[in-house]
């Protein structure tokens, strides 16, 4: 979509930072977030949305963050105003639980399943889905429901994002991916339900036809930039 | 509740306990494990028994700990500690992940309880009055695997009933707990009431009603 140079004819995702990979985030915009835990975070970023000092931000992510980095350092320099995730309770959320302790951010907490399959129902083009998840409980409550054979559904709705940040392992200038064992997460889902996606990768861009077909997990259509900058892991909590 | 036991009756340890679950899991079964006492679980599962633990976070074939040293800080499991995989294993995304558990593809997953009612209701994701909800894949997993079974202790440390007739603990799914493993009995959950499948050496049936909410039943 939004290819970041355009030489003359060529497909050229590339951005060279990743300060440039984020340009055009504003305000107020909806971030899927990717990673499970310290896998497949795109900490560098969410470094740049910090340096480009974007604010009042949803963020939709697994988790609350951990640490100092990653959705944390978001909680922490005050940029969320809403948490859309499945498991804020981690050790280590400390600014996540500093900043609902004050108020200063809203939470919606959704079960995991459901989560991932509103972000892949936006970027399947459908608007709402059925699901046996949460039936009958208080988390669930409100929701419309409707049996199908006997057994009691919740209607869920669509969530998709301005913007999905992710990561993954390798990718081409066309912006197809491969990714590196479980920090696949929600990547492939993610990248799809986003207006904008951004991939930060951890090993140099290729050309096309360098990855193998056979083995290429989330198809460039739906990736709108990358960029290689290897951060290092940080530390665990 | 652990000091107060009759003189006579000797509680499994929760190895054994774990060890009753992996018995019960076939050759062949895709489970999944889920966090807490469940964790016991799969060091138990007799060498040579190809069964297929699932992670919800994109991963059939989970092995063991890696060694010290040995950790791929990205390779997590569901519970975020660091994870290896067998050979036959294969990653696939969250979403995927997901698929497998509410399509109905896992053929058991082994979850820990706060609370499980006689028809089988489960209350295993949030205490009531907690500031900080957070849900995980509990909800999804109890809806959608084959068979949920329940592996807890028999009570809580402090004697509070976890087998009761109806949960007061926020409900994680209604009506799926199928048999739970207790460090007293293994019960199966049938027609609103636990039903004694097995019982630790001195167990009195008059004790286990005690420390037992809800209608109990022991055949034989």
């Amino acid at each position: 979509m939004s290819a970041c140079h355009s030489r003359e004819g060529v497909i050229d995702k590339r951005a060279s930072t990743a300060l440039e990979a984020i340009a055009g985030v504003r305000d107020g915009a909806t971030i899927l977030v990717g990673g499970f835990g310290e896998s497949g975070v795109p900490y560098r970023l969410i470094d740049a949305l910090l340096e480009q000092g974007c604010t009042d931000l949803t963020v939709v992510a697994n988790n609350a963050g951990s640490g100092e980095r990653g959705v944390a350092a978001l909680l922490r320099a005050r940029r969320v105003r809403r948490l859309i995730c499945s498991y804020p309770r981690s050790s280590g959320s400390v600014w996540f639980e500093k900043r609902y302790a004050e108020g200063t951010v809203e939470l919606e907490v959704i079960p995991q399943g459901t989560l991932s399959e509103r972000i892949r129902a936006a970027g399947a083009g459908i608007p709402a889905f059925y699901t046996p998840t949460g039936a009958g409980t208080e988390l669930c409550a409100g929701r419309e429901t409707r049996r199908f054979g006997g057994r009691d559904y919740l209607l869920e709705h669509a969530l998709p994002g301005d913007v999905a940040l992710i990561r993954a392992r390798r990718a081409d200038r066309w912006g197809n991916l491969i990714y590196h064992s479980v920090a696949r997460n929600y990547g492939p889902t993610m990248a799809a339900a986003a207006a904008l996606t951004v991939a930060e990768v951890s090993e140099p861009i290729a050309e096309p036809g360098d990855l193998d077909p056979e083995h290429i997990v989330t198809p460039g259509i739906y990736v709108d930039r990358v960029v290689y900058e290897p951060v290092p892991l940080p530390e665990g909590p | 509740m652990r000091d107060g036991h009759p003189a006579g009756l000797r509680p499994w340890s929760l190895e054994e306990v774990a060890g009753h679950v992996a018995r019960d899991l076939p050759a062949g079964a895709y489970v999944n494990i889920g966090i807490g006492l469940p964790t016991l679980v799969p060091r138990q599962i007799p060498a040579g028994r190809e069964v297929v633990l699932h992670s919800e976070n994109g991963m059939l074939g989970i092995g063991p700990p890696p060694v010290p040293g040995g950790e791929d800080p990205e390779l997590i499991d569901a519970g975020k500690n660091p994870a290896t995989m067998v050979p036959g294993g294969c990653y696939f995304s969250h979403n995927e992940a997901f698929v497998m558990i509410t399509g109905g593809h896992l053929d058991v997953t082994v979850l820990g309880a706060f609370q499980v009612s006689q028809s089988g209701d489960l209350a295993n994701w949030a205490m009531p009055g907690q500031k900080l909800p957070a849900v995980g894949g509990a909800m999804d997993l109890a809806a959608g695997a084959r068979r949920v079974v329940v592996m807890t202790r028999h009570t809580t440390r402090d004697g509070e009933l976890k087998l009761v007739s109806e949960c007061s603990y926020p409900l994680t799914a209604r009506a799926v707990v199928r048999r739970v493993y207790t460090d007293l009995a293994t019960l199966d959950i049938s027609r609103d009431q636990f039903v004694v499948a097995e019982a630790a050496p001195g167990l009195e049936p008059g004790y286990l009603k005690e420390v037992t909410g809800g209608e109990l039943a022991w055949p034989g």
